[in-house]
């Protein structure tokens, strides 16, 4: 039992970085269609500007997390302005390939610049055990766990509650009756690239205190099961990328602790391909019939 | 006359919505029927559920074949679009990146077969079987003039052109009914007339049974022998042209209380 | 009116083509302007055709989007590694041609006749999830010598067998999409619910491309492991799937010789800048976005580079 809690400890500060990394990919598809490809990526420079600022700036870890939140943002809508804008109109496969081309340039960019080899995340925050019942928690884990609850939290208020969360809610229905309504459509798109690559940059920084390592190829399989989570909560839907990621992480962890962690991935990808066999749109997706 | 299509007692609930109730309806060999009510009656829905595109609540939908009145329930759209049941839709669905011919081509599918061993490596009897079918593809778009416009891709044709093209794509397929939905839709006057023309001549020639939803009263009156009226999902009234003219209850659907 | 005896010549015109091409390749390495180098990269040109030719038939012409080609591609390879090192001649090449073939129908049955459902990316992201089971598979399997992957399998695809191979597989290909299968599959991607009411079965014909695709993908892969004679799990993941992927969507989705054109751009691309080190994988990712951002339907669009179209513009010149 006790070893079932570890794990379950364990899976959910995975599935709090998957989670946080498939907000975006739910929320740029929602709203335009588009599989970003490069998301993982981004994730990758935010735990790449982690490690340079709290080695170079001497930054504090939630200083860290913000500065990365606030330059992955940037990039997110760079990237969006530059390689997405021009495609808007062009066939939805066009874009993805543009993505997967956006996600090898910052990968093979990265390992030009700083090369492609493994490097030690430094200790921002001096790693402390804690024993609750036998059940080992450390402070970086539920430090990850606060912070993402956090920031879903926000995001979910500034979906909600917020003008601009209600024309990106407008616009992921049907964007030119948005544009009619007087919904800026590429300030929208650009706000919802800023908000999910955040999210990501948290995620990346998070993650390189928690495994201690980054590199520039980092951002790759993570950045898939984030999709597959998306995927499976229901793309579009901001609660089900959520209870996806913490799905996907929970799932890995337990497959490794029954000794089977050689088929973890293919077990995830099983879950998948049953979960849409059963509901196709997701575990939260709205299910859209073709009107004859 | 013989029965060939015979409906009991339809139900359709979407939900909590019951947009089909009840309702029972009978074609007859080479008959042209007019199905006709206002807005969101229920027609389309009526259309779906005879050809198999969703499944009925309850009720029974019979199609006549070999001398056989066989259920239509639980059965897939193509089966029954086997069994020699064509439709036409609202809003034309046509294989709009594929050129005319192939359209009908597509239609004619269960017509003829090319093994694909034959067909990959072209034996000769591929060429014979596809020159066969291209004959009979290009004499059915002579028929309604459409030859000339054989190798355009249906997305560059005219929209009136398109509609007959759907038509002609359903007779492709030799049916025995063929469901029209809103062949008149969006056409100007000159257009119905020329529509009007072509349903007569697909009545005389073919010699189908052929079911139709319009709004347009003159093409309905004109052409139809039967009209069932159809309002709030219920069937209101069922007779010749005049009669239904003259009914009293299908007044006060269209023209309101005051009617 | 073009006449299926028209279609003949055309058809011949083609073949004098693809000799002419062997002809030419054999004497190219003969007076050796063509060394092993350059020979490696017209093969690993050819393999990419048949792989990227199938899957433009999935995706450009059934309009099924799948990203699990590469799972296909595996089974073939491994079953040619593994039948070869065991029975080292021609003909067990052969015959495990033949068996990588059938196995790869069967997994592409297995992995399509529930997925196929789905519409779009839930498609997408679904055969991906398939393929990579596959690549698991093998990778915990004694036979297949797990993650470290096989060496020394026998070479028996030489550079003539390649190319025959690929001349094969296309034309089988362009041939089933120019016949009755071709015309019914196209009408699926176009409008299914009104290729229903055509009384097409859209499930079997949707199973039929992708069971088609998946066995020129298995050709592909027993070529690629006789070929290379070394291969491991990793050579088979997601990347190899999109790397697929972006030869038929820079070729054009739809555009089988668009497929030829990018798959000989890719590969040459690939070979110039071999020398550039780390900077290759920049410069090629930057060329990719360009190229979509520039030319979003690809390079040849849904257009066929076509021996009729060329006569009849010779002929208009020379009038």
């Amino acid at each position: 039992m006790q070893i079932f809690f570890q794990q379950v400890i364990n899976g959910l500060s995975l599935g709090s970085i998957y989670a946080l990394l498939a907000l975006g990919y739910t929320m740029v598809y929602g709203i335009i269609k588009l599989i970003n490809f490069a998301h993982g990526d981004i994730y990758m420079l935010g735990a790449f500007w982690g490690y340079y600022v709290i080695n170079v700036w001497h930054f504090n870890f939630v200083l860290a997390l913000l500065s990365a939140m606030v330059v992955c943002g940037l990039s997110g809508v760079i990237i969006e302005y530059l390689a997405y804008r021009p495609l808007r109109h062009s066939p939805r496969i066009t874009a993805l390939i543009t993505a997967i081309g956006v996600s090898f340039f910052l990968e093979n960019g990265m390992s030009y610049l700083f090369g492609s080899n493994a490097r030690d995340f430094p200790q921002a925050v001096k790693q402390v055990n804690y024993n609750i019942g036998g059940v080992r928690i450390s402070n970086i884990q539920l430090e990850i766990l606060l912070t993402s609850c956090i920031l879903m939290l926000i995001l979910q208020l500034i979906i909600k509650r917020t003008k601009m969360g209600r024309a990106m809610r407008a616009v992921s229905v049907d964007n030119a009756a948005a544009e009619l309504v007087g919904v800026d459509l590429n300030r929208t798109i650009s706000f919802t690239f800023a908000l999910g690559s955040a999210m990501a940059g948290a995620a990346g920084v998070m993650i390189g205190l928690y495994y201690n390592s980054i590199d520039p190829l980092m951002g790759l399989t993570p950045g898939i099961k984030a999709f597959v989570a998306a995927v499976v909560g229901g793309i579009g839907s901001v609660p089900g990328a959520s209870l996806g990621g913490f799905l996907i992480g929970l799932l890995e962890t337990l497959v490794q602790s029954i000794g089977l962690s050689a088929y973890k991935d293919a077990v995830v990808y099983v879950v998948l391909i049953v979960i849409l066999l059963i509901r196709p749109m997701g575990i939260f997706g709205k299910n859209v019939k073709e009107k004859v | 006359m013989t029965t060939i299509l015979k409906v009991d007692k339809l139900v359709k609930k979407f939900g909590g919505l019951t947009a089909v109730s009840n309702v029972s309806m009978q074609l007859n060999e080479d008959e042209l029927v007019a199905l006709i009510g206002p807005n969101g009656a229920g027609k389309t829905t009526v259309f779906n559920l005879l050809t198999g595109v969703i499944s009925q609540s309850s009720g029974k939908i019979c199609f006549r074949e070999r001398e056989e009145m066989i259920s239509l329930n639980n059965k897939k759209a193509y089966q029954i679009a086997n069994m020699g049941c064509a439709r036409t839709f609202q809003n034309i669905r046509l294989f709009k990146n594929m050129t005319v011919l192939d359209n009908v081509l597509v239609a004619m599918t269960n017509q003829y077969k090319e093994g694909f061993f034959k067909s990959v490596l072209r034996f000769p009897s591929f060429y014979r079987t596809e020159d066969e079918i291209l004959k009979k593809a290009r004499a059915l778009l002579a028929i309604f003039d459409l030859d000339k416009d054989m190798y355009k891709l249906a997305s560059n044709l005219p929209y009136g052109i398109q509609r007959r093209l759907e038509i002609v794509r359903g007779l492709a397929m030799k049916p025995k009914i063929l469901f029209l939905d809103e062949p008149a839709a969006g056409m100007n006057p000159e257009e119905t007339a020329d529509l009007t023309r072509l349903i007569r001549k697909i009545q005389k020639e073919f010699h189908i049974t052929v079911l139709l939803i319009e709004h347009d009263m003159s093409l309905v009156m004109n052409l139809a022998e039967r009209i069932y009226v159809l309002d709030q999902g219920k069937m209101l009234a069922e007779g010749t042209p005049n009669e239904i003219q003259q009914d009293k209850a299908v007044i006060k659907a269209y023209l309101g209380e005051e009617g | 009116m073009i006449g299926l005896k028209a279609n003949f010549k055309y058809n011949i015109c083609w073949f004098i083509i693809m000799i002419t091409g062997f002809y030419l390749m054999n004497t190219l390495i003969m007076v050796g302007l063509v060394d092993s180098f350059i020979e490696n990269m017209f093969v690993m040109i050819w393999i990419n055709i048949i792989l990227a030719t199938g899957l433009n038939l999935i995706i450009g012409f059934a309009g099924q989007f799948s990203l699990g080609h590469a799972g296909f591609m595996a089974i073939g390879a491994y079953t040619t590694a593994i039948i070869t090192q065991k029975a080292v001649s021609i003909g067990g090449f052969y015959v495990s041609f033949i068996v990588g073939m059938i196995i790869a129908v069967i997994a592409a049955l297995l992995v399509g006749i529930p997925t196929l459902r789905l519409r779009g990316d839930y498609l997408a992201i679904a055969t991906m999830g398939a393929a990579e089971i596959i690549r698991i598979i093998i990778n915990n399997m004694k036979i297949t010598n797990g993650p470290a992957g096989m060496f020394n399998i026998p070479q028996f695809a030489t550079w003539p067998i390649v190319y025959v191979m690929m001349c094969i597989t296309t034309i089988v290909t362009v041939n089933f999409i120019n016949s009755r299968g071709g015309r019914v599959i196209k009408s699926v991607r176009e409008d299914e619910i009104a290729a229903e009411a055509m009384g097409i079965n859209t499930t079997k014909w949707k199973l039929a491309a992708f069971v088609l695709g998946a066995a020129t993908a298995a050709i592909a892969g027993s070529l690629h492991a006789s070929y290379l004679q070394t291969i491991a799990p990793n050579d088979f993941g997601i990347m190899e799937s999109i790397s697929i992927l972006i030869i038929v969507v820079l070729g054009g989705v739809g555009s089988v010789t668009g497929t030829f054109v990018a798959a000989v751009v890719l590969g040459v691309l690939d070979t110039v800048l071999q020398d550039f080190g780390t900077l290759r994988m920049v410069i090629y990712a930057a060329a990719l976005i360009l190229i979509m951002v520039f030319k979003p339907s690809g390079l040849l669009g849904t257009r066929e580079i076509s021996i009729r179209r060329l006569f009849s513009y010779i002929k208009r010149r020379s009038v």
